[in-house]
């Protein structure tokens, strides 16, 4: 075997371009500055080639070829739009729709589908077929939707959860032409191990798999002038809130943001990045605890539900070794039901918490039982990314025009650290921060608890750091698959970490499973830099540092750890109902 | 209008015929994994197509039965659907006019009964059972599951080690495989769709050719574990459990009654069959692998088993199945009546009678009766009768085994009983009685034989040599054994009523296929690393090239030949001669490389097996 690279030269559409043997036709085509329409074809994961919409025709070859999996090699004549290649992509287009049931007006992904997409871009017009398409039945109040009627059985989504994330929730099963996508083994999907990471829905084509619409009880508490609605925003939103409704990044700030929120008629607008000051507060303190005490090592961050959701489900083992925090949000909603509850009742009011994730999961999260307070539960709905977009087209508002306006006090105050929270690497980095500053009394240089390095596409990233006398081991991990691959690590005790940061999505949240989906784009990259910039122009640093987050403690909570915080602010997870 | 025409009454019928050969090789190239329930209903339609359209049943019946059958296969269908399928088959089956309607119903109503947890499936579950999924046919019929596109694709490219070892990453006996397999991976391969399967075994062959399997290194073994394994029996199947343990870094024990290694592929199969220089470098090639100690002339007692099951942290035993059947025929002590393995197993240490002048009868079928035949042909016999109570056309032996032999001189004499055997005066056998038989009614698959009302008949023989099957080593450690006399494991081959012990191999299944016994000795090699507490991965360094566009141009399969056969009676020298490179590339040009294209470009395409 040879790790030598042969290059060859190939022909695309008259254009000589040299490639790597072995190298698919499509990545030829791309040297070529050719397009070549794709839908099945994941890069990277999946590459199955059961779609035939990027079929090409290669001088020589009986029959035509997938651009997606067929390697290329010397001298190769490639032509990808003879009359011949699109008459074949149109046939199968039309093949597809007949099974596909085409109610644009009324889906989710109208405008942002694929094979709406390749529909338009291809003509067509009448189907020769009479649509036929399967029906299936779907627990209506799961986070995760699926409507059988318009799966394509691309396998994307087998893919995406067996390679990425690990669960292989999803397979194909049935017979012969039969043959569908369905939950494995024919579990319902509730008890399938689906972590609700909601990669399958960012990775599907079409409106196949969604994320349960919950903006109808907004629109409800809204309307209802009994209720006072709070709602809240996590980190991530704010660098994609923004792609879906044509505004530049420039035009996208979390002021124009907090506008949005307003205009929608909420009563407050609160910035889960407060809370995630808050969640630092505690987590590094407990953190700190379990070095002082010797707990078993290592610790993980648990502000992400599709991880505690994995983890209760595929390594429950490592249930006992999740930080007792809260997330965020949860924490969010807690203060506010148990700090303005009195305050509303005495207005003859109700209390709303919304909050707006670029998560899935948190779906599941907000209605774990085991969460509420003595104030009820923290958070009353979770919408997602996607569906505040929906939202802000529902209510009209021209969102580029809108003046920015600042978060409410005392809970809209945050600092960069919490901002952070949204990327990979950002909690662990967070936390560095504050419980640096808790050893030492000082705080640590930036440098020092940078975690920016953090990337999906490793298994997990680590780093050793020396605060006051104690060396520190820890590790960052994203992605489910690459998750599993440290936890099975840490298992055969081929590495040990002192804390661990695990986000189920690839990047972390600003890649999230609710955020807008661009087609076979992975955004997350790109949004963690809006994070970072974000962090590294505010003032504020250091959760820590956050004075609104200090008078909450002299006023509520006492310190962090304290009974008070205990109540409001952490749970056994281990105790959460699946 | 003439009263008389000689054209035919429907002209396109007479051009059926390379149609009809394009359905059965569709059929030929059925997929494994297919789901039973859609082959009945593609066996179905054909009935319903081939309706002549007078009758009720088969007019009206199949197409019902058709519908109903398409719903069950939907999984759009409750429990009640199969009731109703078995009335309205049965009402065919009873009241059908002809065959094309009995028939159809008949075949149904069997595949109800055969397939009745699919067709329950369907109707109850919504899906099909567990393991109903295609998947690349040559990996999943070879029961090694050897990665078969991967090495002729590699072998195509002039890599000829890559492909011997990539062979070994499922079955260390390259070159035996090249020689003796019988291939079961060609049966089902999709070539059959355009032309005629890729010979698999002739690629193989001509791999191992260029790269002598004692030349090709094997992966390193992985460190020491130190732990002690023994293994039973030095054939195919214990020595592939050696490899593998020993890769794994185990130290492995092998106790081998006989003077030497190789176990049936060398007191089994004659040389000019496997020639012993070419199963001594695939032996080699095994024996490098690691930590590998050989006992020879070591016969196992039950008490030498009982103590290597407490000195060694597990066992395999994998001793075969050596002792020939005997058939109780009046002067069957008579010298010169032998068995098939007593014959096969002297030549196997270069023991070579002499049959000059002599007159021999062969009894059976099967491949290793036409081995005794051919083996016969060679110690110089004057007359090779092969005696047979079934008509060729039910011989268990491969067909170019008989076309080989019969080539060779020996003549089949079918339709024949052994009835006794007659005893000259010095006690030495003269002929074989035989009772000619008439064949008769299928039972369990196969056309059985009765007694014909016609005259016995005598063949002269001074030698007579029975070759009726074989059955295990008598009965050790108190091992259970089922009622064939086999050992008994379940599918992991773990012995029933033991911690350490591993069963596999001819002992386990009864006389089989050496390609059988070297995915046991893998699979008992994997499942003991387990039981030990492992769960070693080898690297053996090799990954498939990427696949070549099909070329769907049909062309005629290159077949492996034999010398001549007035030169390869005479001596013991291996029959077959080497592919030439033009006939080796062209069979590799012609597989289709199943494992990228079609359901083999997804993981579920893939046997998930080491």
């Amino acid at each position: 075997m040879s790790n030598d690279f042969n290059f060859v030269k190939v022909t695309v559409d008259g254009k000589e371009v040299q490639g790597v043997e072995g190298m698919p036709i499509l990545a030829a085509c791309n040297m070529a500055g050719v397009q070549i329409p794709t839908l099945c074809y994941l890069a990277g994961v999946s590459n199955v080639g059961s779609c035939r919409i990027c079929v090409v025709e290669v001088e020589g070859t009986d029959g035509l070829v997938a651009a997606c999996n067929t390697p290329i090699f010397d001298g190769m004549v490639i032509k990808t739009n003879t009359p011949r290649v699109i008459a074949a992509r149109r046939e199968n287009l039309k093949t597809i729709l007949a099974t596909h049931r085409s109610e644009c007006t009324t889906c989710k992904r109208s405008g942002n589908c694929a094979l709406q997409k390749l529909a338009n871009q291809f003509n067509i017009a009448d189907l020769p077929y009479d649509p036929a398409y399967p029906e299936e039945w779907w627990d209506p109040d799961f986070p995760l939707q699926r409507d059988a009627s318009k799966c394509i059985r691309c396998m994307r989504c087998v893919a995406e959860c067996a390679k990425v994330q690990h669960c292989e929730v999803w397979e194909m099963s049935g017979p012969a032409a039969n043959r569908g996508i369905c939950v494995k083994n024919g579990l319902s999907i509730t008890e399938a191990g689906c972590s609700l990471c909601g990669q399958c829905i960012t990775h599907c084509p079409t409106g196949a798999l969604t994320a349960r619409d919950d903006t109808d009880k907004i629109l409800a508490a809204l309307a209802d002038p009994e209720v006072i609605t709070v709602v809240q925003v996590a980190p991530a939103v704010r660098t994609a809130w923004g792609e879906q409704l044509g505004l530049t990044p420039e035009q996208a700030t979390p002021g124009r943001m907090a506008a949005a929120m307003r205009a929608l008629g909420f009563d407050y607008v609160y910035d889960t990045d407060f809370a995630a000051d808050l969640t630092i507060m505690e987590e590094a303190s407990e953190f700190i605890e379990w070095v002082k005490e010797g707990k078993p090592r290592p610790m993980f961050t648990s502000c992400c539900p599709g991880w505690v959701r994995f983890a209760k489900q595929h390594y429950p083992q490592f249930v006992p070794q999740l930080s007792t925090s809260k997330s965020p949000h949860q924490m969010m909603g807690a203060v506010v039901k148990n700090t303005m509850a009195k305050e509303a009742a005495e207005q003859g009011k109700r209390l709303f918490c919304l909050s707006i994730m670029p998560c899935v999961a948190k779906k599941y999260e907000c209605d774990v039982p085991q969460l509420s307070t003595e104030a009820g539960p923290d958070v009353d709905a979770v919408i997602t990314t996607r569906e505040f977009n929906r939202m802000i087209r529902m209510f009209g508002i021209d969102a580029a025009a809108l003046p920015e306006t600042k978060f409410d006090d005392p809970l809209g105050l945050s600092t960069g650290a919490g901002t952070i929270f949204g990327r990979t690497g950002g909690v662990m980095e967070a936390a560095l921060r504050s419980a640096a500053y808790f050893l030492t009394g000082e705080n640590p240089a930036f440098t020092v608890c940078d975690t920016t390095a953090a990337t999906p596409n490793r298994p997990w990233v680590d780093k050793e750091i020396e605060v006051a006398g104690l060396h520190l081991k820890i590790a960052i991990s994203s992605g489910l698959q690459n998750t599993s691959q440290l936890l099975d690590a840490l298992e055969a005790g081929e590495v040990s970490y002192d804390f661990v940061e695990v986000m189920a999505c690839p990047g972390g949240c600003v890649g999230g499973g609710g955020q807008p989906i661009v087609f076979n784009e992975e955004r997350a990259a790109g949004r963690a830099k809006i994070l970072n910039k974000l962090d590294g122009a505010d003032k504020l640093r250091y959760s820590h540092e956050n004075p609104d987050i200090q008078a909450l403690y002299d006023k509520w909570v006492g310190k962090p750890l304290s009974e008070t915080a205990e109540e409001w602010l952490h749970t056994d997870q281990a105790s959460w109902d699946i | 209008m003439a009263r008389l025409s000689v054209a035919p009454r429907s002209a396109d019928f007479s051009k059926f015929g390379t149609f009809l050969e394009d359905y059965q090789r569709r059929i030929q190239a059925t997929p494994p994994g297919m789901c039973p329930v859609a082959l009945q209903l593609d066996l179905l339609r054909a009935g319903g197509c081939q309706t002549c359209g007078k009758c009720v049943p088969c007019r009206e019946g199949i197409p019902q039965l058709e519908a109903l059958l398409q719903d069950v296969l939907d999984f759009n269908a409750g429990p009640e659907a199969l009731d109703e399928m078995r009335t309205t088959a049965m009402a065919i089956r009873e009241s059908a006019d002809c065959a094309i309607g009995y028939h159809a119903a008949d075949t149904f109503l069997a595949a109800m009964d055969t397939f009745e947890e699919e067709f329950v499936s369907h109707v109850s579950e919504g899906a099909c059972q567990e393991g109903v999924e295609q998947t690349i046919p040559c990996v999943t019929q070879c029961p090694a599951h050897v990665n078969i596109p991967a090495y002729i694709a590699m072998a195509g490219k002039g890599d000829y080690a890559g492909a011997v070892n990539m062979i070994r990453k499922d079955n260390p006996f390259p070159t035996m495989c090249a020689l003796v397999c019988e291939h079961p991976c060609e049966e089902v391969c999709r070539r059959n769709l355009i032309d005629a399967p890729v010979n698999i075994r002739g690629i193989k062959r001509f791999a191992v050719d260029m790269a002598p399997a004692d030349e090709v290194p094997v992966p390193a073994a992985l460190p020491a574990t130190g732990k002690k394994i023994a293994i039973v029996g030095g054939g195919p199947s214990g020595m592939t459990c050696a490899y593998y343990l020993a890769l794994m870094g185990h130290s492995v024990t092998i106790f081998e009654g006989r003077k030497q290694l190789g176990g049936m592929t060398r007191y089994g199969i004659p040389a000019y069959r496997f020639p012993r220089e070419l199963l001594d470098r695939d032996i080699r090639a095994v024996l490098s692998a690691g930590d590998i100690t050989v006992k020879l002339n070591t016969w196992m007692h039950k008490e030498d088993e009982e103590r290597i099951c407490s000195e060694f942290d597990a066992v395999y035993v994998a001793v075969g199945a050596q002792i020939g059947k005997t058939l109780r025929l009046e002067g069957s002590d008579a010298e010169g009546v032998m068995s098939a393995v007593e014959l096969l197993s002297r030549i196997g240490d270069d023991d070579y009678p002499d049959f000059t002048g002599k007159k021999v009868a062969i009894i059976g079928g099967g491949n290793v009766a036409m081995d005794c035949c051919r083996t016969a042909v060679r110690l110089g016999a004057d007359e090779v009768t092969c005696v047979y109570r079934r008509r060729i056309d039910d011989m268990t032996a491969l067909p170019s085994e008989i076309e080989s032999a019969m080539q060779e001189g020996v003549e089949m004499m079918c339709l024949q009983a052994p009835d006794s055997i007659e005893v000259d005066e010095n006690g030495h056998c003269a002929a074989l009685i035989t009772q000619p038989q008439m064949i008769g009614p299928v039972r369990g698959g196969r056309p059985s034989p009765m007694k014909a009302n016609k005259p016995k008949r005598r063949i002269p023989a001074d030698i007579v040599l029975i070759a009726v099957g074989q059955d295990i080593m008598s009965l050790r450690i108190g091992m259970p054994v089922k009622s064939r006399k086999l050992y008994e494991a379940d599918d992991s081959l773990k012995a029933e009523g033991f911690t350490n012990v591993f069963v596999g191999g001819d002992c386990q299944t009864g006389p089989a296929t050496v390609i059988r016994a070297i995915a046991a000795g893998k699979v008992a090699a994997f499942n003991i690393d387990e039981f030990l507490g492992f769960n070693h991965e080898i690297d053996y360094g090799v990954t498939p090239p990427a696949a070549k566009i099909n070329d769907r141009t049909p062309k005629g399969r290159c077949e492996i030949v034999e010398r001549p056969a007035r030169e390869r009676k005479h001596d013991f020298e291996g029959v077959e001669e080497p592919m030439s490179t033009e006939e080796a590339l062209q069979e590799c040009g012609r597989c289709l490389r199943c494992d990228h294209f079609g359901c083999g470009a997804v993981e579920e395409g893939w046997i998930q097996y080491v």
